[in-house]
């Protein structure tokens, strides 16, 4: 057994943050941003609107277009509604979907290929017959808007991806994958205070440890090296040659980056996808979000690479299936 | 001059730098380098001279001349 995608939904909300009206309050510019991001703008989710809500948009139009039930429901996110429960049961009531299986992942930027990578795996094992996988973020809650290094390069939205059974040899089927992670960086981009280990008290806050912190070099250095890496590794694992790859997905925090991994992946520039202009970093919505505007023709092979805080990375191989029109 | 020479290289293919826009004494402001350029520059250095500069000692390159010094202090040779 091997899983098939089915079906792509997307969410954004409505308000639309240029680097212009960033620039009116932050000492940032547009060229700044566009020459060290190629970010233009981003969506940002209005007051009121969370995580549950972009999630459920995206998984309505993955399910409407392609019909029927799911047995499992995964939301791939850094920004649950609430830090307990998790956010997908409730996405899964929502969607009226019942009472089936429903968790959340958090491998923040990579969070959406190991969501996919879970889902796969319940589909081959017979666990699952079909299952609903969500990247859904507002990113811009944890964000610190004061911060201009972090606050030009996040947005909010949602990407779905509905998969079913198959075989092998089909357009859509989805795998192997290269997944890893890296602790011993874990503070190289976290938000310190409001987890067990550190309660969200007075002295956080002053120090606004509340918020996302990042050392960007450095990141920036990970993020190339590890989606280069994990990428390689999973080429060779599947006995692919880079020849091999129609349409090249990278997580979409920074077109630098992109052009950087590409370059060293030896891909040729016109099969790279990127959005990144309109919306920004959207974290585990990102390559759901990129998969949408790819433009592939069914039974090419496309190349998915994330990598995100934890450190994490992952990398999938899928070949594109024939999309039912929502 | 082993080592400028391959950072030369480096720089004409993966940077895209003019060729005749390179010496000793130019620095990366001069080639308009930004500062991730010098991130991409010292992860490319590890990748093809095997020495790792820190993000702290990228941030610290000026002229060639004193980049291919510190490769050449770290070890590197081309």
């Amino acid at each position: 057994m091997t899983a098939i995608l089915q079906a792509i939904g997307t969410a954004v909300p409505p308000q639309i943050v240029t680097n212009d009206d960033l620039a009116a309050r932050l000492d940032t510019s547009d060229e700044w941003v566009r020459t060290r991001t190629g970010i233009a703008q981003r969506h940002v989710a209005e007051a009121g609107t969370s995580t549950s809500d972009l999630a459920v948009e995206a998984g309505a139009e993955a399910l409407k277009s392609s019909g029927g039930e799911v047995d499992v429901v995964i939301v791939a996110t850094t920004t649950p509604d609430r830090i307990c429960p998790s956010t997908a049961p409730e996405v899964a009531s929502r969607l009226g979907l019942g009472t089936v299986a429903a968790f959340d992942v958090n491998a923040v930027c990579a969070g959406f290929v190991y969501a996919l990578a879970t889902a796969a795996g319940l589909i081959e094992t017979g666990a699952a017959e079909r299952a609903l996988v969500v990247g859904a973020e507002t990113m811009t809650r944890i964000v610190d808007p004061e911060d201009r290094g972090t606050a030009v390069l996040f947005g909010d939205g949602a990407g779905a991806v509905v998969l079913g059974r198959g075989h092998a040899d089909q357009p859509g089927a989805v795998g192997p994958f290269d997944l890893g992670s890296d602790g011993d960086r874990a503070d190289l981009l976290c938000v310190p205070a409001g987890g067990a280990r550190r309660p969200l008290d007075q002295a956080a806050r002053d120090e606004r440890a509340n918020y996302l912190h990042m050392d960007g070099r450095e990141v920036y250095r990970q993020a190339v090296k590890r989606m280069s890496d994990s990428s390689r590794a999973l080429l060779a694992r599947a006995e692919l040659d880079v020849d091999d790859i129609d349409c090249f997905i990278g997580h979409q925090a920074n077109a630098r980056i992109l052009d950087a991994v590409g370059d060293r992946l030896g891909i040729a520039p016109e099969r790279r996808i990127s959005n990144v202009a309109r919306y920004g970093n959207t974290s585990a919505a990102s390559i759901p979000l990129a998969m949408s505007d790819a433009g592939v023709e069914p039974g090419k092979r496309v190349l998915l690479t994330a990598f995100g805080a934890g450190m994490t990375w992952g990398s999938a191989l899928l070949t594109w299936p024939e999309l039912a029109a929502s | 001059m082993a080592v400028y020479d391959k950072v030369k290289t480096l720089l004409v293919e993966k940077f895209g730098v003019e060729e005749d826009e390179i010496s000793p004494t130019a620095t990366f402001e001069d080639l308009d380098l930004d500062s991730l350029d010098l991130v991409e520059f010292a992860l490319a250095a590890e990748e093809e001279l095997g020495v790792r500069i820190s993000d702290e000692e990228a941030e610290q390159l000026d002229t060639l001349e004193d980049t291919v010094k510190l490769l050449e202090q770290k070890g590197a040779t081309a």
